[in-house]
């Protein structure tokens, strides 16, 4: 239950808990809306969040699973020799996007060029570590997308919950408070009125009566 | 400054793998290795990937930079396969923004 809101039961008090209360009442649509469209944006990532796992889950444990097989098969200098010097690079072009003014990464992968993808020479590795290497470069992409869902979907999550609490606080303590107050001071100001008519009703026949 | 790379962590078995595309590794065979790292890391790379067996393990600090933009730190599967780690987090997102796992509650 909300504790009562303490203030002098003044007009001037009353004036301006009621325009406060207008701006709460707004402000509280206005983040109910948000919340709302939040959580439709948020549907979408979550879904294409799943979808882009299961597939880069799936397809990056076959990729792995080639991979240790092919390294088992030769020596570990011959295969440390032949991937440690990588022939391509990769960067990557970073930016923000705005989502319901939640700042959310974008992640574009830029490849630099290079004649081969391979490092190596292919006498001296088996054929499985070249397919393994080439089904993992292509995932590359796949997994920086992966990120940049990734990463939208928590902020999503985590800018919804707080927005939850916001609207919360002003639909169950912030507004019930100020009706609260609203009506004791009206209630008070009332009840001065009656008093003051009841004694000038009362002075006016103590007058009538002297006479 | 963040650079504009990709930042694998992980055993030096499926490193590797990451580094012949051009991706930078790093490798931890223990949890305090695997969280010191990750700090370093965090400062300077955008993109961390992150082995879902390290992830388990230093959650607590992975979720403090849930809610900046980046680094976006992304667990994926081990050598050993996938554990599920990762689609439960897709779940606990669900359910911290609309309340209850509407989604994929299968």
């Amino acid at each position: 239950m909300a504790s009562k809101l303490k203030v002098n039961p003044t007009r001037m008090e009353l004036r301006r808990l009621k325009d406060r209360k207008k701006t709460a009442v707004r402000g509280h649509k206005l983040l109910k809306d948000k919340s709302d469209e939040m959580i439709r944006q948020f549907i979408g990532f979550a879904k294409e969040n799943m979808r882009l796992r299961l597939e880069v889950e799936q397809e990056l444990g076959n990729a792995l699973a080639e991979f240790m097989l092919a390294k088992s098969v030769s020596q570990d200098s011959v295969i440390w020799e032949a991937l440690s010097m990588p022939a391509i690079g990769m960067e990557l072009e970073l930016g923000t996007k705005n989502i319901m003014s939640v700042n959310v990464p974008e992640i574009e992968i830029k490849k630099t060029d290079s004649t081969s993808l391979y490092p190596y020479s292919f006498a001296s590795v088996t054929s499985e570590l070249d397919s393994s290497i080439s089904t993992i470069s292509l995932l590359a992409e796949k997994l920086i997308k992966l990120a940049e869902v990734e990463k939208t979907c928590n902020m999503l999550a985590g800018e919804i919950e707080k927005n939850r609490r916001r609207v919360n606080a002003l639909e169950y303590i912030m507004i019930p408070q100020t009706e609260e107050a609203i009506h004791d001071i009206t209630m008070k100001l009332d009840e001065n009125e009656r008093g003051n008519i009841v004694r000038l009703m009362k002075v006016k026949t103590m007058l009538a009566n002297r006479e | 400054m963040r650079k504009e790379k990709i930042a694998v962590l992980g055993d030096s078995d499926i490193t590797l793998a990451f580094k012949a595309i051009g991706m930078d590794v790093f490798n931890a065979n223990s949890v305090g290795e695997a969280s010191e790292k990750l700090k370093l890391l965090a400062r300077n790379y955008s993109v961390i990937f992150i082995t879902e067996d390290l992830a388990i393990q230093i959650e607590e600090q992975i979720a403090k930079f849930k809610s900046r933009t980046y680094p976006a730190i992304i667990p994926i599967p081990s050598s050993k396969g996938s554990t599920g780690y990762g689609i439960e987090n897709i779940k606990k997102d669900v359910e911290r923004a609309v309340g209850t796992d509407i989604l994929f509650n299968d």
